[in-house]
């Protein structure tokens, strides 16, 4: 367990701001007590100060997780965010779309969200944005990128892509293995 | 959407009846019914010849047994208008009071004639007689009472005080002359009133009597008549040795071997009257044993521990218990929505369930689920995790409280981990330790499923604490056991234990009791306790391990666990004298909670120091005491 470098917390920050923009410093200066972000077996943990300096007794080899995962950095330094950050993500995302129960389930087989699937959406999104993915009872199911923007995206067919997939609930079952 | 299940549990069966065979499965259940309704048409037909002998006498002991609630006095005209009739009607009348089951249907069908239509007694007499040939059919006194109910016309007088008055009027008037003897008829009207929520519960107290007073006369029946059943029930008689040699080479079928285990049961349970003249006790046991280790597939060794832990019709229960899979249980997860909720959105998806009972507010059983409940977008989302009843009992029994810091000392899969820390709010830390690193993989998505941020998931061996970490407020150690306690779970426990691996998981959890009880910092000012479970019902592996604690760290003792129900601990076991505070710990059977066999002991440390002699102590490494004596404990010692 170590505090992220530079590039590192660039790469993190980046990737954090195409779904939370500036909801960002949030994350860092909470009003209840001090949060960070250590890396571990090049997956990135969030937790707060204390449970981090509580957990130093425990040795690298023996520490599996702490706190909530974001993702992890690939072997080429780029940073892939993973359903575990879900939480924090969908409480701080800037553009949402919400699926109607009959588009629930192929999302959460991991399948692109498809227009017809779609029931509300943000208004003003861009193209190529991050975007959390809810149903309609604002249960958070997973994010993905937007195909297209919300103005263009009423032009689309009823079976065109609208939200790329990129992590979906059902990671927790299928992905079990290489998740964690 | 329906939440009443399909799958609920029969009737329950007369007390006496289950207790004589020790059974409770399908099966037996229904020959028992069988035997049941048997006998109790044994009796009503016992009745109907003595009618036969001797006119009206039956009619009076009958309802005189049977009907407690009577009231002579403002029935008198009836009783008149009854008098005159020809003897050919009431002898047939007879035969049908006695083939139903009560006087009752018939009393309030003629009272609603007297009362209601005094010109037309002959038309609806022919009524009643159809109406009981019909009765005769229904054995069961709830569909008595169902026909009771539509035909209350007259008064509803309180009568529940002068019961036993009524009844010995009863007898007199009785006694006084075959006249007087239609009262008894009139005896149930009192409950013909109209059916008011304010009387319920007084009809239902008054039919449960009656139920008790027929079955009550049955037995009685069942005695008299017991010389022709002795006569009729051929002694059973042990196999020979050459017939045993004989079963090695060729086993009997299992129908004749269950045959064997009741007929067995039965005589060890009157063994004075039943037993054959030359065999003991320990022949008819040894052939039980080796019957049900065949039947049940058990080896030998766990056969014999079971049977030590268990009277043999309750073992017989124990075992009968563990082929049929428990219900599956969820745990609504607080931290993210309601149980109510949960419970909604669930039975959208058309899932059949209920609470688990009274004495938890999160648990659901499912009772059946046309989708995977492992794979629901509830599930997915974390609403709720897959958790069996009894892994809520040791939580529930550690009582974490909020900004504590607790040790879940093995904690794969993570049920009882997420279940802390929701009780936990999130806040505070928990340290969730397993010495598997292959599970460890479902420990840390079930935590991050759930939405749990407050944990250290670390992959140690239990006993190297407090020596990683120490001064914690509380730690839960459910303990790795063999398994006895969930053989309807995984049946490989039924063959694959020996003494050899009792021997050796009895000697790890001593070992890691230990350090559990180490790692607690007793100056915590919420917190000082420890909880100790094993998903194992034998002995050694529950009190015996408790009370090693209780003898090597004198700086704890037990506590009361918080659960208001199960069976108290052992305080003495064949032979073996325990400390008499074990009576505070708790243990819980598949037959009895309709749960995994479980185990919960609940620990308070006292002092971080161990008094060893008058002026000397020892302070364990890591209970976060402030001041540490160079003395050091070694743990692995023991």
């Amino acid at each position: 367990m170590r505090p992220l470098t530079d590039d590192e917390t660039k790469v993190l920050f980046e990737k954090l701001t195409k779904y939370i923009g500036r909801n960002i410093a949030h994350l860092i200066d909470r009003p209840d007590e001090p949060y960070c972000f250590r890396l571990q077996k090049d997956r990135v943990y969030y937790m707060s100060e204390e449970i981090m300096r509580r957990a130093t007794p425990v040795g690298r080899r023996n520490l599996v997780a702490l706190g909530v995962c974001f993702g992890k950095f690939t072997k080429t330094g780029k940073f892939r965010m993973h359903i575990t950050a879900l939480p924090y993500l969908s409480q701080y995302a800037i553009y949402k779309v919400w699926v109607k129960p009959n588009g629930e389930m192929p999302f959460l087989y991991g399948n692109h969200v498809v227009k017809a699937h779609i029931g509300r959406v943000t208004e003003d999104m861009p193209e190529h944005q991050g975007v959390v993915i809810f149903n309609m009872a604002d249960v958070p199911l997973g994010f993905g990128v937007s195909a297209r923007s919300t103005v263009d995206m009423r032009k689309v067919d009823p079976t065109g892509i609208a939200v790329f997939h990129q992590a979906d609930n059902g990671e927790y079952l299928r992905e079990e293995d290489t998740l964690f | 959407m329906g939440r009443r299940a399909k799958n609920k549990q029969d009737v329950p069966l007369p007390l006496n009846q289950e207790k004589a065979t020790g059974k409770v499965t399908k099966g037996l259940h229904d020959k028992l019914k069988h035997d049941a309704t048997r006998s109790r048409k044994h009796d009503s037909a016992a009745l109907k010849n003595k009618s036969a002998n001797s006119g009206r006498q039956p009619i009076e002991k009958l309802s005189s047994s049977s009907s407690s609630v009577t009231k002579p006095s403002a029935k008198k005209p009836s009783a008149k208008k009854r008098a005159p009739e020809p003897d050919s009607d009431s002898d047939e009348e007879i035969d049908d009071e006695s083939g139903g089951e009560v006087s009752g249907e018939d009393a309030v069908m003629r009272d609603v004639d007297d009362g209601g239509w005094d010109n037309a007694p002959m038309e609806s007499d022919s009524d009643v007689g159809e109406e009981s040939d019909e009765m005769d059919e229904f054995d069961s006194e709830d569909d008595e009472a169902v026909s009771q109910m539509p035909l209350s016309l007259l008064e509803s007088d309180d009568d529940d005080e002068d019961d036993d008055e009524d009844e010995e009027d009863d007898s007199d008037d009785s006694m006084a002359g075959g006249v007087e003897s239609y009262d008894e008829f009139d005896t149930d009207d009192d409950e013909a009133g109209p059916v008011t929520f304010r009387d319920m519960e007084k009809r239902s107290r008054k039919l449960d009597k009656q139920r008790q007073q027929i079955e009550e006369s049955a037995d009685q029946e069942l005695r008299t008549a017991g010389a022709v059943v002795a006569g009729e029930r051929e002694l059973f008689t042990l196999p020979s040795l050459e017939q045993i040699e004989a079963e090695k080479e060729a086993p009997l079928d299992l129908s004749q071997i269950q045959l064997r285990i009741q007929e067995i049961i039965r005589v060890l349970n009157n063994f004075a009257e039943l037993r054959a003249p030359e065999a003991s006790r320990h022949d008819y046991l040894d052939q039980l044993k080796r019957d049900m280790c065949f039947y049940y597939g058990y080896n030998e060794f766990l056969m014999d521990k079971l049977l030590e832990l268990f009277p043999v019709s309750e073992a017989v229960e124990f075992f009968e218990a563990n082929e049929v899979a428990r219900p599956v249980t969820i745990r609504t997860n607080t931290l993210k929505t309601r149980r109510r909720d949960l419970a909604q959105a669930l039975i959208n998806r058309g899932v059949n369930l209920d609470p688990i009972g009274k004495w938890t507010k999160v648990g659901l059983t499912i009772f059946d689920s046309p989708v995977p409940i492992g794979a629901t977008p509830e599930y997915m989302a974390g609403h709720y995790m897959i958790q069996a009843a009894s892994s809520f009992l040791p939580v529930i029994a550690l009582a974490p409280q909020e900004s504590e810091k607790v040790l879940d000392m093995s904690a794969a899969p993570g049920g009882k981990t997420t279940y802390c820390a929701a009780l936990m709010k999130n806040t505070g830390m928990v340290v969730a330790n397993d010495a598997n690193k292959e599970r460890e993989r479902a420990l840390v998505a079930n935590v991050h499923r759930l939405g749990i941020s407050n944990t250290v998931v670390c992959n140690y061996d239990g006993r190297e604490f407090p020596k990683v970490m120490g001064g914690f407020d509380r730690v839960l150690l459910d303990a790795p056991c063999s398994g006895t306690g969930v053989i309807s779970k995984d049946a490989s426990v039924k063959v694959n234990k020996s003494q050899d691996d009792i021997d050796m998981l009895t000697h790890l959890q001593k070992e890691l009791i230990l350090s559990a009880i180490d790692s607690v910092n007793a100056d915590s000012p919420t917190g000082g306790y420890i909880v100790y479970s094993t998903c194992s019902v034998t002995v050694d592996e529950d009190e015996a391990v408790v009370n090693y604690a209780l003898s090597k760290r004198p700086n704890v003792k037990l506590v009361d666990s918080g659960l208001e129900f199960g069976a108290p601990g052992f305080t003495s076991f064949r032979g073996r004298k325990f400390h008499a505070s074990l009576a505070l710990t708790r243990r819980f059977y598949p037959h009895a909670h309709n749960m995994d066999g479980f185990f919960v002991a609940k620990f308070k440390k006292l002092s971080n120091k161990i008094k060893v002699s008058e002026d000397s102590f020892v302070v364990p490494t890591g209970s976060g005491a402030k001041t540490k004596q160079k003395k050091k404990k070694r743990k692995t010692a023991d």
